[in-house]
């Protein structure tokens, strides 16, 4: 006999009524506007924007407001909301050695071509609250002429020397495979890899890549680079049969570079993982970065001993809008299904009474 | 393939591309004060989409998808005949259509777009990006080398 059971909607409606009051909060309180939440709160929005995979800003900014400050909530409402908008195509894959500069450091040279900028840092911070920045105009920056000097890439110039493996290319005629269209198929090739540890997780890579350091498949890191800044975004627009610019994106890339790989026909080299973020996400990138360096274990014939090192592990845990779908669809009814359960305990405990009775 | 169009197609993708990057704002006063604008039909759009943006494994190696953008577009015609096309990131449907119209009239009298949109758009753009450079510039590290003993 199935039972359907009926109800609480008008409690879910009230609820959702509570919802936005206590989202409102104090009617004395100025309410936010979008502007204040991208203007104040940028890496909130930077980590919403990543994680939900989409280039939007203000959108992003909604989403947090919508989530009350609640970044995974407003990650899936940002997944959701790209559901609803058409595919118009790829872009041309982005040119980070192009990139308008606003953050570039090396912990491996001291000298580069373009220099050291330490840009809108946390670094060196002395970590104290600071109860003057409310409700106060801060200083205008410093300035000092900057030159036209071209950034090169650190890998590049490591790279001139042939002393580290090249950026990673995959076989001629591979295409790009994208998660957003077909379902994952283990094992992944790099470029899927990457897309899914892009929008992953920042606590999980985090986590992960901070397991790779303490010993769980170590891979002696170093950062070659982390640079942030705008990028051109370039469409083929096929009615003009050429790419325009559609704009910039900010993005936050890093290219660490990791302990030397060689065999019978390569010399001795640095290998390289690799992390790129939407916005402004250094710690994000960094982590990407080392997690990309250990999934590349087998390529490299590596034993595949830690979690970091396992792809199905971490690419299929990744993700926290499908963590948290699964994890919190447990708190919905399950009536039904605990019935079942209950009924088959009890069935349990009557063999088991009845076998002690038979015993004594 | 943009390295093999022509100087005409190189002239339309620069406006475009600076069109495309101007902000909402300064794009909407700058075509207000151009004074003429002819009456277009919608070929397409204005609507807003998704792009998928690539990246590259390494910097400079195999593509791979990075995540989405919005993006907007319009194909228009104006009165003319001439058919102009506007895509921008973000979802303001005005700014793609204004584009795209820009677009058109500009076929018909580009010295005058260039002149009066374009190449101002194109200093506040550049004005822009110098005073973030510089101020970037402010917190570039000189390092200074302490060599100790000897004296």
């Amino acid at each position: 006999m199935y039972v359907a059971v009926k109800g609480g909607e008008a409690a879910i409606a009230n609820a959702h009524r509570l919802l936005a009051d206590r989202r409102r909060g104090d009617r004395s309180v100025p309410a936010l506007r979008l502007d204040q939440i991208v203007e104040q709160l940028g890496l909130a929005v930077d980590r919403a924007m990543g994680e939900g995979s989409l280039y939007d800003r203000e959108l992003a900014a909604l989403a947090l407001l919508q989530a009350r400050g609640d970044l995974i909530e407003a990650i899936f409402l940002v997944r959701a909301y790209r559901t609803t908008l058409p595919r118009f195509g790829y872009s041309e894959p982005i040119d980070t050695g192009a990139m308008k500069i606003e953050r570039r450091i090396s912990a491996t040279f001291k000298d580069l071509p373009g220099g050291q900028m330490l840009g809108p840092t946390f670094d060196y911070t002395h970590r104290l609250l600071d109860p003057s920045i409310v409700g106060e105009d801060a200083e205008v920056p410093a300035v000092r002429e900057g030159d036209e000097e071209q950034a090169p890439r650190v890998t590049d110039l490591l790279g001139r020397q042939g002393l580290i493996e090249p950026d990673g290319e995959l076989p001629e005629g591979h295409e790009v495979g994208d998660l957003t269209r077909e379902p994952l198929d283990f094992p992944l090739n790099r470029d899927l890899r990457l897309q899914a540890l892009a929008r992953g997780d920042e606590g999980f890579l985090l986590a992960l890549g901070y397991s790779t350091q303490r010993g769980y498949g170590r891979t002696h890191p170093f950062v070659g680079e982390i640079r942030i800044g705008e990028v051109e975004v370039e469409f083929d627009i096929p009615e003009l049969g050429f790419a325009v610019s559609l704009g910039r994106v900010r993005v936050t890339e890093c290219q660490m570079v990791n302990q030397f790989k060689g065999s019978a026909e390569i010399p001795p080299q640095f290998t390289r993982g690799y992390g790129l973020v939407f916005g402004q996400a250094e710690r994000k990138a960094m982590a990407m970065s080392l997690v990309d360096r250990a999934l590349r274990a087998k390529e490299f014939g590596e034993d595949i001993t830690a979690p970091a090192q396992d792809e199905e592990f971490v690419i299929s845990h990744s993700d926290n809008v499908q963590a948290t779908g699964f994890v919190e669809h447990l708190k919905l009814p399950h009536y039904v299904d605990f019935q079942a359960e209950l009924d088959l305990i009890r069935r349990m405990r009557a063999e088991f009474e009845g076998k002690q009775e038979a015993a004594e | 393939m943009t390295s093999e169009i022509s100087p005409e197609q190189r002239a339309r993708k620069r406006a475009l591309d600076v069109l495309a990057a101007a902000p909402a704002k300064a794009l909407a006063e700058r075509w207000a004060a151009f004074g003429e604008q002819p009456q277009h039909q919608r070929i397409r759009g204005p609507e807003t989409g998704l792009v998928m943006i690539r990246g590259r494994a390494g910097g400079g190696g195999a593509p791979f998808n990075l995540g989405e953008a919005s993006v907007s577009l319009a194909s228009v015609r104006i009165v003319t005949g001439e058919v102009g096309h506007g895509y921008c990131l973000g979802r303001d449907l005005d700014k793609a259509e204004a584009i795209a119209v820009i677009d058109a009239l500009r076929q018909r009298d580009a010295g005058r777009v260039d002149a009066e949109i374009i190449a101002p758009l194109e200093a506040l753009a550049a004005k822009a990006d110098t005073k973030k450079r510089d101020e970037v510039a402010a917190t570039r590290v000189d390092f200074v080398t302490m060599v100790r003993g000897d004296n």
